[in-house]
């Protein structure tokens, strides 16, 4: 295991199940066991490639087969997993995230990667000190900000509010990511105007 | 980040622009525009050379036009900050004057590339364009927020006729004071100073009435103060060195016709003098025209030599003004210009006080005119010996006169003495000072000829013109000249600088400024006698 994993929660969260250079799609081993939007994520090996998570789905395995509500007469949502244990194999927890860099020859390259990671390679969740490192400098921004997700601009927002708190100084950290936001949306400030207010500390 | 004295302090990076607009510098995040002044020297380091120009304008941009219509809501400061420097920035135009290269500077004949730094010009800079302080550069003030010594090449300077404008109790005065100090500690000219106002020779005040040092208190063996006006200047505290007088026979017709819009007199009047002249004789026309009486008389008179009898009257009408000066003497035999000449020649400057006279224009217009027609002659004289017989030239003289605009308006600039000296340059080692509030006033052939122009505030719209016509980038140098300090700041532009630079002046009045110019006070100089004693003969054993 390289050493960036090391740093890392040692857990996988879920394998590849979809992946294209722009964006892998990663289903969770465990039932609602996905990293919250804007989390920093990387697949396994000595060539990860990282992503922010840009959406997390949870849904029936069988796309023919559409979940219906059974919990009629249950008191709550909780009961009724207790009563239906099988559904935990029938429901599946997918995210999708957006690539944002990669790493080749041990160095950290925040582009997209030649090549997209290989079907069932086990994704990790970023620990802070990976996240903060990576977000050293935010040159990947304008790749997050034009990611073929539904709302990136959200993403990016989650993403930066996340990445702030492994930083030491959230704050400074955040003002420099709203310059670099601010530069890459020169000419929009309609789309920048709500990011900054979702970054505001 | 850089202090700003040693290699400047980052401004941003240049945009666009031309030579002849100036190019644009994008500022940086950090930079707010409130942190750049017009006038402010900057340095753009180019691949081959480095450009030193100066901020002309300062200016507001958005990336996104949007912002101007739904402003962000600053009241966020987090919004604030991030917007300024980012979607909201400030650009600064800066007019390259000089490329500074390898071996020394040019005028700029191309622009810095695009994204060259541009930073606010280091102390290097200023040094290698304006050069450092030694006998031949004087320190004239500091460049806008910065502590550097701007210097002033005064061979230069005394080279051509130079001015000094700005309206009233914007420091003209002062720099005058500073701009005469320099003269003489350099040697490179010698002053003759008609001092209207009695403040250069002996003391004057500033606008808060604080007593300052004049020239003569500053440097007592090189400075001669004489006096049209003995009274006041012993009431002042100073013996005169000398008492300037003037004769009826010194005075010329040209010196009644320079003071014709002073006097109120007609052309026909002014030209009676000549033929008075032509009359009665160059020793005694004034004296025999002033002697006559009775309006019977000048007709009589009139008719002889020709000329319109009521013009004649209107002429000696105004001439008895004349016998009211305490200083123009019937009798005559005074030699005022020779005396002022021994002194000029023995390397003394000489500053003519005016006394209570200087409160009259016809006696400062009067005294000015006939002693520089005098003295300049001898000049010529002495010049063209000295190119006949291959001898040293006479020593440079700086003249210095006020109020211009009253004997150098369009209409008489021509015929005046100063009005040639200003025109010939210095082809016979004299040039003038020029110290004036009103420089629309004065013919502008004269003003487009001065070398260099030391303009304090001026708010007049004519006057502003005057000193900036027949500038190259005038247009650019007039946003600054209109924005300057009230008090001791002047825009400095012409032939003994490199380029246009707004300065703060030198401070003078205090203890220190004295001492810096040289002056050492009682204490001090017995104590330097002692040591210079003690370095001659050696210790006192007893």
């Amino acid at each position: 295991m390289d050493q960036a994993a090391e740093r890392s929660s040692d857990r996988a969260v879920g394998e590849v199940v979809e992946a294209s250079t722009a964006e892998i799609v990663a289903q969770c081993h465990r039932l609602y066991d996905a990293p919250p939007l804007g989390a920093l994520v990387r697949s396994e090996g000595d060539s990860p490639v990282y992503g922010v998570v840009a959406e997390v789905t949870t849904r029936s395995i069988d796309p023919g087969r559409r979940t219906m509500a059974m919990g009629e007469d249950d008191p709550s949502g909780d009961a009724v997993y207790e009563r239906n244990p099988q559904l935990a194999r029938l429901l599946a927890t997918e995210f999708r995230a957006a690539v944002v860099g990669h790493r080749e020859d041990g160095v950290l390259r925040r582009r997209l990667a030649p090549l997209p990671p290989r079907i069932h390679d086990f994704v990790y969740r970023c620990a802070d000190d990976e996240t903060a490192a990576f977000s050293e400098t935010l040159d990947f921004l304008p790749l997050l900000l034009a990611a073929p997700v539904g709302s990136p601009d959200e993403v990016v927002a989650a993403f930066l509010r996340r990445a702030s708190r492994a930083h030491d100084d959230p704050t400074a950290f955040l003002l420099r990511a709203g310059k670099e936001l601010a530069t890459a949306l020169g000419g929009q400030f309609q789309r920048l105007g709500p990011i900054l207010k979702g970054l505001a500390p | 980040m850089n202090g700003p004295d040693d290699t400047g302090t980052r401004l941003g990076v240049v945009v666009g622009g031309s030579l002849t607009e100036g190019v644009d510098v994008r500022l940086d995040g950090v930079r707010s525009t409130e942190d750049v002044k017009v006038g402010t020297f900057v340095g753009i380091q180019g691949a081959r050379s480095r450009f030193l120009g100066v901020v002309t304008d300062v200016s507001l941009e958005t990336t996104d036009q949007a912002l101007r219509a739904s402003p962000p809501d600053v009241s966020d400061p987090f919004v604030a900050q991030v917007v300024s420097g980012t979607s909201a920035y400030g650009t600064i135009r800066v007019e390259p004057m000089l490329a500074i290269g390898v071996e020394g500077y040019e005028p700029a004949k191309t622009v810095p590339p695009h994204f060259a730094a541009a930073s606010t010009a280091s102390e290097e800079d200023i040094a290698t364009v304006f050069g450092s302080e030694d006998e031949r550069h004087f320190w004239i003030g500091s460049p806008l927020d910065m502590e550097t010594r701007l210097c002033l090449d005064l061979r230069e300077l005394v080279k051509r006729s130079n001015g000094v404008f700005g309206k009233s109790g914007t420091g003209k005065t002062f720099l005058t004071r500073l701009l005469l100090a320099g003269i003489l500690q350099s040697g490179e000219a010698t002053n003759l100073v008609f001092d209207m106002e009695s403040e250069y020779g002996w003391r004057g005040y500033s606008e808060a009435n604080l007593e300052v040092k004049g020239l003569k208190q500053l440097f007592p063996s090189k400075v001669a103060v004489f006096s049209l006006d003995e009274e006041s200047s012993r009431r002042r505290g100073l013996t005169p060195d000398y008492v300037v007088r003037i004769g009826y026979e010194e005075i010329e017709p040209e010196d009644i016709e320079v003071l014709r819009e002073t006097l109120g007199l007609s052309e026909v009047a002014a030209d009676a003098a000549y033929s008075l002249h032509r009359h009665f004789g160059a020793s005694s026309w004034l004296r025999e025209f002033l002697s006559a009486s009775g309006r019977q008389t000048i007709f009589e008179l009139a008719d002889a030599i020709g000329v319109n009898g009521n013009a004649l009257a209107r002429l000696h009408n105004r001439l008895t003004r004349l016998r009211r000066f305490g200083f123009v003497d019937e009798a005559g035999g005074h030699d005022s210009v020779n005396h002022i000449l021994t002194y000029l020649d023995r390397g003394m400057h000489v500053v003519l006080e005016f006394g209570r006279y200087g409160r009259d224009m016809a006696a400062y217009v009067l005294v000015a005119n006939l002693l520089t027609r005098r003295i300049y002659r001898r000049y010529v004289e002495r010049k063209e010996r000295a190119s006949a017989e291959g001898r040293g030239e006479p020593d440079p003289l700086v003249i210095t006169i006020e109020e211009a605009h009253k004997f150098l308006t369009p209409s008489v600039a021509g015929q005046t003495i100063f009005g040639t000296i200003a025109r010939e340059m210095r082809k016979y080692n004299v040039s003038l000072l020029i110290v004036d509030q009103r420089p629309s006033g004065i013919d502008q052939e004269v003003v487009s000829q001065l070398g260099t122009k030391f303009t304090c505030l001026l708010d007049s719209e004519p006057d502003i013109d005057a000193v900036l016509r027949g500038v190259s980038g005038s247009r650019k140098l007039r946003s600054v000249l209109a924005r300057l300090e009230p008090k001791q700041q002047a825009l400095i532009f012409g032939h003994a600088l490199p380029m246009p630079v707004v300065a703060r002046t030198r401070d003078y009045g205090t203890p220190e400024s004295y001492r810096e110019l040289g002056w050492r006070d009682a204490a001090e100089m017995r104590a330097q006698v002692e040591r210079d004693v003690d370095d001659l003969f050696g210790p006192e054993s007893g």
